[in-house]
C-alpha cells in the first residue's frame, strides 16, 4: 500500500516549526509560480514488500519533484506495523485540528473576467466558449421560467442551479459523453450540455406521458439513459457509493470513461460520502467527485456543517488527490474537471474536486432563504459574483460574443421553453399501467391483482380521481 | 373404509427422515451426478457456477477473499482472480452502493453482508435506491443484477447480534425480492435463481443449517423458480407454513402430531380385544399435516398456501423472527382474506418472542416443536378427533360384543371430517 504525503506548498511553512513527526518528507518550495495539478503535488511514498496488496499493477511511485528536506529532530529509524513503515519520534506532537493556512481555490478569470496572468489553464476555443456561453445562459432563463411556473401553480415544485451555473456547464464541457454522471440534484446544466432537450425537462417536471421517468417521481429528478445520466434521487449521497461501484465497472470493460458524481457541501456529512471515497480509493476506481460547496444545505450554513477546511481536506484522508477551485469561474472549472477526468481514467483512480460557489437561489421552490440569511448577502453573490457575467465579460472581450448574441439567446430560450412548458402542460398523463409496471422487470400477481382492481374502482367512481389518466 | 386406508397410506413416511414424502420434485433426475453437501457448499457450488457462467459477475463483502467466515466462498477469489473476487472496506453501506453501480452498468453483483444483523447501515440503500431503481427511471435504468447473501437466523449462542431474521422488513419494500432456502440442494438453485433474476434479491440464508444440514445436491447448473411455494408434505387437517430453518423444527411438529396416541394405546389394553390391524388403523389415526416451504417471501406465492388451506381448514404459521409484525401477520392477514368460510380455526403464529433475541434463553425463545405441537390449530383438531374416536369406538365395541363384528369404522372415525 503507497502511503501518499503531500502538501500544499502554502501550508509548508509552518509546517515546518509545527509539525515534527518523523517520516512525514515535507516538501519545500517557496516559489511563488502557479503550479498546474500534477506539479503541485508532489509526495513521497513509503513503499512496503509484505504489506502491498494491490489488485492490479501498482500504481505507479511518483517521483518527488522539489527537494526533500528531513527536519533536524528526525529519527530516521522506522516502525514495521500492518499498513508499512512508519518512522518515529520521541517528541509527543498532535497534527493541528487545521493548517493556520486553508487550501488555497484554483482560479483563472479574475471578477472582471480578464485570465489572471500565469494562469495554468487548458485552453478553450471560440466554439466551446460560445457553446458553454450559451447553455449557462439557457439554464439561467430555464430556471428563472420554471421557477415562475411553479409559483403559478402549473408544476408542483422546482430546484434551480441559480449562482452554480459555471459548475453545471464548466464540468459537462469537460467531460466526453461516455463518462457517466451520478447527480445529486442540482446539476440539470450537466443534461443540458449533452443534449435533454428543454421539452424533455419540461416533460418530466408536468410527468406527462412523455415523461421518460413514467411520472413517478417530482419534478427536477431528471434521468436518461441516452445521455449516461443516472435518474436523481432525493436522498442525499447515496449517489457516491454507486459512482464507485459504476467506476470500477467502467475500470473492469477498460473503457476510456470515468463516473462523474456529484454533492453538495451538506451531503458530504452524510455516511455515505465516506463509503463512496474509501470504495472508490480501495477499488482503485475512475471517478471524479466534485464537490458544489455553495455555502448552504437548505438553511444550515457551512460552519453548521463541519469544521475541517472545507471538503478538499478529506480527500487525503481517503488517499484521494484533491482540488480546490474557484466554481463561479467557468475557465478553471474546466481545467480541473479536465485534468481530473484525464488522471482518473489515466491513472485509474479517483479524484476529489471543491468547488466553491454560492446557492443564489433558495434550496427549492418549499424554501424561503431570506429567512435564515440576509437578503444583502444573497444580492451581493448574484451581481458581483455572478459566474455568468463573468465568464460573458471575457467571452465578449474576445470579440467572440455581443449584445445581439446575448438577447437573441435570451429570448430563444425563453420562446422554446414557453413553448415546451405549455405543450407539456396540455398532454396526457402517463397511462394508469404505468403505475404499476417496472416495480420488477415482470409484473407480479399482486400487483396484476391491484391494478384489476384500481381499475375497477376508478370505472365505478371516475369523480373521486383526477383527469387526463387512460385507464 | 377404503378413503381410510388411502388416507393413512399417504401418510406412512419414515420417522426422522429430514425432509418428508416430497411430493413435489423440481430438481435434477436419478443420473445427474449428486455429491451430498451441507449448506455452505452447496452455496459455494452455486457461487462458482454463477462466475464461471457470468464473466460480467462479481463477489464481494468483508473477508469473502480468503473464503469468508462461514466458508461461502472459499476457492472463489484463486478461482476467478481479486478482479472479480475482493473484499470490501467493513461499510455495508459502501457495499450495497457499489453493488448498486456495478449491477446498474449491467454486471451481476453478488454482496455479501457478514451478518444479517448488520444490514441495517445498507437499508438506505436497499429501500430507497436498490428497489426504487427501476421504477424511478422509467425502465431506463436497472440495478436487477444485484443480490445481496445475508447469514440469519438462530444459531445456539448468537445472542441479539448473531441470530436476527430481519426479513419481514424487506418484506414490506416493493421492487426488491426476498429469497430464503431450507437446505443445500435448495440453497443452490435458489440462489442461481436470484443472481440470475432481472430484479434486485436478498437472500437469506439459514446459518445454523451451514454445516448442520447435509443433503445430496445436484452437481450441475439448475435452478429453482422464485415466487413458487412447495408442499414439502402433503396432508389434509392443517396448512403449516414456514421457510428457512424453522422448516425442520415444523417437520418434527408434523411427525409428533401424526403419531401414536397414548390414550389409544390405554383403550386398546383396557377396553377390549381388537384385530391389531383394526387397531392400528386407528392408532395411526393422528393429524395429517401440509407443510409448505414458502421459499419467496416477496413475492410469496398466495395460491398455493390458499389451495391447501382451503383443503384443510387451518393454518400455522411459524418463524423465528418475533411475533409482532413479522411476515407471518402478512399470510394470516391474507389467507383471512381469501380462505375466511373455510377455517375452522384461527390462524396461528408460532414464532419468536417480542424480545432481542436472547442469549442465555435462547431456547425458551424460540419456536420449538413443542410451541407449535401445543398451539391452537395443531391441537384443536386433536381434541376432536379424540372425541370422536371415543366415540366411535364405544360404538364399535359394543358392536363387537353383542353381535358378530361390523366393521363401522370408516363410519365413525371418519365422523369429524
Amino acid at each position: 500500500m503507497a502511503i501518499w504525503f503531500s502538501r500544499s506548498r502554502n501550508i509548508v511553512f509552518s509546517l515546518r516549526h509545527n509539525l515534527n513527526l518523523s517520516g512525514i518528507l515535507i516538501k519545500r518550495d517557496y516559489s511563488p509560480r502557479p503550479a498546474f495539478t500534477n506539479s503541485q503535488l508532489s509526495s513521497k511514498s513509503v513503499c512496503l514488500d509484505s504489506f502491498t496488496s494491490l489488485r492490479h499493477e501498482s500504481t505507479a511511485v511518483e517521483k518527488q519533484l522539489d527537494l526533500v528536506q528531513q527536519s533536524d529532530e528526525e529519527d530516521p529509524q522506522e516502525l514495521n506495523f500492518p499498513g508499512g513503515k512508519v518512522g518515529y519520534t520521541s517528541e509527543m506532537k498532535f497534527i493541528p485540528e487545521s493548517s493556520s493556512l486553508r487550501v488555497p481555490c484554483y482560479r483563472v478569470l479574475d471578477e472582471d473576467g480578464r485570465i489572471i496572468s500565469n494562469s495554468d489553464y487548458i485552453p478553450v476555443s471560440e466554439k466551446l466558449a460560445v457553446r458553454m456561453y450559451e447553455h449557462m445562459a439557457t439554464l439561467q432563463v430555464m430556471d428563472h421560467i420554471f421557477y415562475e411556473a411553479q409559483r403559478q401553480g402549473r408544476i408542483s415544485f422546482f430546484i434551480t442551479a441559480v449562482g452554480e451555473e459555471a459548475i453545471n456547464i464548466a464540468s459537462a464541457a469537460a467531460l466526453s459523453p461516455d463518462d457517466v454522471v451520478l447527480p445529486q440534484y442540482r446539476e440539470p446544466g450537466v443534461l443540458l450540455w449533452r443534449g435533454f432537450t428543454l421539452q424533455e425537462f419540461a416533460n418530466q417536471c408536468f410527468g406527462n406521458k412523455a415523461d421518460r421517468g413514467k411520472g413517478r417521481q417530482m419534478p427536477v429528478h431528471y434521468g436518461s439513459n441516452r445521455h449516461n445520466f443516472f435518474t436523481v434521487s432525493s436522498p442525499i449521497a447515496t449517489q457516491l457509493p454507486q459512482a464507485a461501484g459504476v467506476g470500477y465497472s467502467l475500470k473492469m470493460e477498460k473503457k476510456n470513461a470515468c463516473a462523474v458524481t456529484f454533492i453538495g457541501d451538506g451531503g458530504t456529512s452524510e455516511g455515505d460520502f465516506h463509503a463512496g471515497l474509501n470504495f472508490a480509493a480501495v477499488m482503485e476506481a475512475p471517478v471524479v467527485f466534485i464537490c458544489r460547496n455553495n455555502g448552504w444545505a437548505i438553511s444550515t450554513h457551512i460552519s453548521e456543517q463541519f469544521r475541517s477546511d472545507g471538503i478538499v481536506v478529506k480527500g487525503q484522508a481517503y488517499g484521494i488527490r484533491s482540488i480546490r477551485v474557484d466554481g463561479n469561474d467557468a475557465l478553471a472549472v474546466y481545467s480541473a474537471v479536465r485534468s481530473a477526468r484525464e488522471m482518473a481514467v489515466k491513472e485509474q483512480r479517483p479524484v476529489l474536486i471543491e468547488a466553491m460557489t454560492y446557492r443564489v437561489g433558495h434550496h427549492s421552490t418549499s424554501d424561503d432563504s431570506t429567512k435564515y440569511r440576509a437578503a444583502d448577502e444573497i444580492q451581493y453573490w448574484k451581481m458581483s459574483r455572478n459566474p455568468v457575467n463573468r465568464f460573458r465579460k471575457w467571452v465578449e472581450d474576445n470579440g467572440w460574443w455581443s449584445e445581439e448574441d446575448e438577447s437573441k439567446i435570451r429570448s430563444n430560450a425563453r420562446k422554446q421553453i414557453l413553448q415546451a412548458i405549455q405543450a407539456a402542460e396540455k398532454w396526457d398523463k402517463p397511462p394508469l399501467t404505468e403505475l404499476f409496471s417496472d416495480v420488477y422487470d415482470v409484473k407480479p400477481k399482486n400487483l396484476e391483482e391491484q391494478e384489476l382492481g384500481l381499475k375497477e374502482l376508478v370505472e365505478k367512481q371516475p369523480q373521486d380521481y383526477p383527469p387526463g389518466f387512460q385507464i | 373404509m377404503a378413503s381410510l386406508l388411502g388416507r393413512f397410506c399417504r401418510k406412512l413416511v419414515v420417522p426422522g427422515s429430514a425432509h418428508g414424502s416430497r411430493m413435489i420434485s423440481t430438481t435434477a433426475c436419478d443420473s445427474e451426478a449428486v455429491k451430498s453437501l451441507n449448506l455452505y457448499s452447496a452455496i459455494n457450488q452455486a457461487l462458482h457456477i454463477a462466475l464461471e457462467t457470468d464473466p460480467r459477475s462479481y463477489v464481494f463483502g468483508e473477508d469473502v477473499g480468503f473464503g469468508g467466515v462461514f466458508r461461502c466462498t472459499t476457492g472463489l477469489a484463486e478461482r476467478f482472480g481479486k478482479n472479480r473476487v475482493f473484499n470490501t472496506p467493513l461499510c455495508e453501506q459502501g457495499i450495497v452502493g457499489f453493488g448498486i453501480g456495478l449491477a446498474a452498468m449491467g454486471n451481476r453483483a453478488v454482496v455479501e453482508i457478514q451478518f444479517a444483523d448488520y444490514i441495517y447501515p445498507a437499508f438506505d440503500q436497499i429501500v430507497n435506491e436498490a428497489a426504487k431503481f427501476r421504477y424511478r427511471s422509467g425502465n431506463q435504468f436497472n440495478c436487477g443484477g444485484l443480490t445481496i447473501r445475508a447469514p440469519y437466523g438462530a444459531v445456539g449462542h448468537g445472542g441479539h447480534y448473531h441470530s436476527q431474521s430481519p426479513e419481514a422488513f424487506f418484506c414490506h419494500v416493493p421492487g426488491i425480492k426476498v429469497v430464503i432456502p431450507r437446505s443445500p440442494r435448495e440453497a443452490k438453485g435458489l440462489l442461481l435463481s436470484s443472481i440470475r433474476d432481472p430484479n434486485p434479491v436478498v437472500f437469506f440464508e439459514p446459518k445454523w443449517l451451514y454445516r448442520q444440514a447435509v443433503e445430496e445436491v445436484p452437481e450441475h447448473d439448475y435452478m429453482i423458480p422464485l415466487s413458487q411455494a412447495e408442499v414439502i408434505r402433503e396432508g389434509n387437517d392443517i396448512t403449516l407454513v414456514g421457510w428457512g430453518a424453522q422448516l425442520t423444527v415444523m417437520e418434527q411438529a408434523c411427525l409428533d402430531a401424526e403419531k401414536v396416541l397414548d390414550f389409544i394405546f390405554q383403550l386398546k389394553d383396557n377396553w377390549f380385544k381388537v384385530s391389531n390391524m383394526g387397531l392400528e388403523l386407528i392408532m395411526q389415526e393422528g393429524i395429517s399435516c401440509e407443510l409448505i416451504d414458502l421459499k419467496t417471501l416477496l413475492p410469496w406465492d398466495k395460491e398455493t398456501v390458499e389451495a391447501s388451506v382451503k383443503k384443510t381448514g387451518r393454518l400455522l404459521i411459524s418463524h423465528e423472527a418475533p411475533v409482532t409484525g413479522g411476515f407471518g401477520a402478512e399470510i394470516s392477514a391474507t389467507i383471512l382474506e381469501r380462505c375466511f368460510l373455510k377455517l375452522e380455526a384461527p390462524v396461528s403464529r408460532v414464532c419468536g418472542l417480542d424480545t432481542p433475541f436472547p442469549l442465555v434463553f435462547e431456547p425458551f425463545y424460540m419456536p420449538t416443536k413443542n410451541k407449535a405441537s401445543s398451539s391452537s390449530s395443531l391441537s384443536s383438531p386433536l381434541k376432536k378427533k379424540r372425541h370422536y374416536l371415543i366415540m366411535g369406538l364405544h360404538v364399535w365395541c359394543r358392536y363387537w360384543m353383542q353381535s358378530s363384528p361390523l366393521l363401522i369404522t370408516s363410519h365413525s372415525i371418519c365422523f369429524f371430517r
